[in-house]
């Protein structure tokens, strides 16, 4: 464990140095932890793969009593501390080339058939290491190692948003449209950003994911009730 | 009510800034230079809360449609109500159809509109600050255009106030922006970093609320560019391959992977955000403990900054 200073006003700590889940799992339960027991000055923090930003008041606490406080609770900090995970179903519709238009470039990249690569990413489940990037943006693990594959040679500069991507081991979905280098094998209607909403992030660090295949038309309608507001998002 | 007649290139609404909402990817917002963003709210007897108008590089055209007051602070925008020449840093009174007009900066990159009682904008997750990219608060997540109209919350009676001559910043003086060193500082060669704190940095033009982009004496890793990425704290000096500093800013990304050599002291921010393209500026390395300390200060140069105007 190390406390790196990020500043007067946050401190990293740094759990370990590999993109791992179980240490992914000791920073969210750290998180939980501190956010639990209203540590002092705490204002708020910020996980990521294997270390939780932790933004303080300096007016209310200094820097070594501040990181003597977390020192402690980092013993605490498994996966017993932390609540059930929520699993979310997001639709996803691979089998459209207008939307999962990596799909044949991947299948023929991994030598395997469309077919066998939704069914493989499909049949996953996957964890929500943290969100960042661009708004509700998910870095998720959980991948088939069959399917992982290096990111794309070139990025590309535009990726619409819904569009779910594999590159390495991870699995992403964007959120925004934005640049990225994720083969992008089919699209949710499912919106994981939307700035008119109450609560506009629809995923959280810890989430469960898993897929649920679509046709275009059932895409189509979910996108359409969304756009009503009368989508309700699968989530237990 | 105030009327946009002209919205200038960029102007936004802005509070404090939204808390607890980057665990989500969104970043707090906010003002670039809180330090006048608090005293514009101070001179018109707000609390530090209070949403008000960040302008770039020029301001807006506006009509008030009911008595009030305002003040100006930050870059030096020639100020004008119906023409006539205004004073920045201090509370000026309004009446109904009044035009008020803030021209092109002299100096700085950015100004503050206070207005009494502050602008009432819809909360939007606990704040009233504009995030462009995400689409969200201020009015209608977006910048101000010709024809908005935007109500101002009631307030009393407002004293005269203006800001002591001594707590004004001269924006045109090369500023020493103190940084603590990390969190990656290990990833730099001794050479990187003496670049750093050596040499002058110019700030580029591409630079916006999400960060600013500096070009200098090249900051030279010591083994690679990219970490895993983790959360980047406001005014985090992130150093892509290029070796070129980036300082990251009140809407920048929440998480990132490129290394982080340094961190701008918060108090500092304001001098960053306020370096326009083509000047540039210094780094100076200070222990957290002091990083503190000027904190400290900051905050009592800004209760001793407002004095009320003896008539």
């Amino acid at each position: 464990m190390r406390f790196l200073p990020a500043g007067d006003l946050a401190v990293c700590v740094e759990l370990g140095e590999a993109i791992s889940v179980e240490v992914n799992t000791r920073v969210r339960a750290l998180e939980f932890l501190i956010q639990q027991k209203g540590l002092t000055g705490v204002v708020e923090t910020v996980p990521a793969y294997s270390s939780l930003l932790v933004y303080y008041d300096p007016r209310a606490i200094g820097y070594e009593p501040l990181c003597a406080g977390i020192a402690e609770l980092v013993p605490q900090a498994t996966t017993a501390v932390l609540p059930p995970p929520r699993v979310v179903e997001l639709p996803c519709c691979y089998d459209d080339s207008e939307l999962g238009f990596d799909l044949v470039g991947a299948a023929k990249r991994l030598e395997l058939s469309t077919d066998d690569v939704v069914r493989l990413h499909a049949g996953a489940e996957y964890l929500v290491y943290f969100i960042g990037f661009t708004p509700g943006l998910p870095y998720m693990t959980g991948m088939p190692e069959r399917i992982t594959i290096p990111r794309l040679d070139t990025p590309r500069t535009k990726t619409p948003p819904g569009s779910v991507g594999i590159g390495g081991i991870q699995c992403c979905i964007y959120s925004v449209e934005s640049p990225g280098g994720f083969w992008i094998l089919g699209r949710t209607p499912v919106p994981l950003y939307d700035p008119s909403a109450s609560e506009p992030t629809l995923l959280r660090p810890g989430d469960r994911v898993r897929f649920r295949r679509i046709d275009r038309s059932e895409y189509d309608s979910i996108g359409a009730a969304v756009a009503a507001r009368s989508y309700q998002p699968v989530i237990s | 009510m105030i009327r946009i007649l002209d919205a200038g290139p960029q102007t936004t609404v802005q509070d404090l800034g939204r808390t607890g909402q980057m665990r989500y990817g969104i970043p707090p917002s906010g003002p670039v230079d809180r330090f006048a963003f608090v005293l514009t709210n101070r001179l018109v007897g707000n609390p530090d809360t209070a949403a008000a108008l960040e302008c770039t590089l020029m301001g807006p055209r506006f009509e008030v449609t009911a008595a009030g007051a305002f003040a100006v602070t930050g870059a030096d925008m020639p100020v004008t109500v119906n023409g006539q020449a205004a004073a920045g840093w201090s509370t000026i009174a309004l009446k109904a159809g009044d035009v008020v007009k803030l021209g092109p900066a002299r100096t700085g990159v950015r100004s503050y509109i206070g207005f009494a009682g502050g602008l009432d904008v819809p909360l939007v997750l606990g704040s009233r600050s504009t995030y462009l990219r995400g689409r969200i608060g201020g009015l209608q997540g977006r910048a101000l255009r010709k024809g908005d109209e935007l109500a101002v919350l009631a307030s009393g009676a407002v004293p005269p106030r203006r800001v002591v001559r001594d707590a004004i910043p001269d924006y045109t003086v090369e500023p020493t922006v103190r940084a603590v060193l990390g969190p990656q500082a290990d990833r730099f060669t001794d050479h990187g970093l003496r670049a750093l704190f050596g040499g002058r940095y110019e700030v580029l033009p591409q630079s916006d609320r999400m960060g600013s982009r500096l070009r200098g004496p090249r900051i030279e890793h010591a083994r690679g560019h990219d970490i895993i990425s983790d959360g980047i704290a406001l005014g985090s000096i992130q150093v892509p391959g290029d070796g070129q500093p980036i300082v990251l800013l009140v809407d920048r990304q929440s998480t990132g992977g490129y290394t982080k050599v340094a961190t701008i002291c918060s108090s500092d921010i304001w001098r960053v955000g306020q370096a326009r393209p083509g000047q540039s500026l210094r780094f100076q390395a200070i222990p957290v403990d002091e990083a503190h300390r000027l904190l400290r200060e900051s905050d009592r140069a800004l209760e001793a900054a407002v004095r009320e105007e003896s008539a």
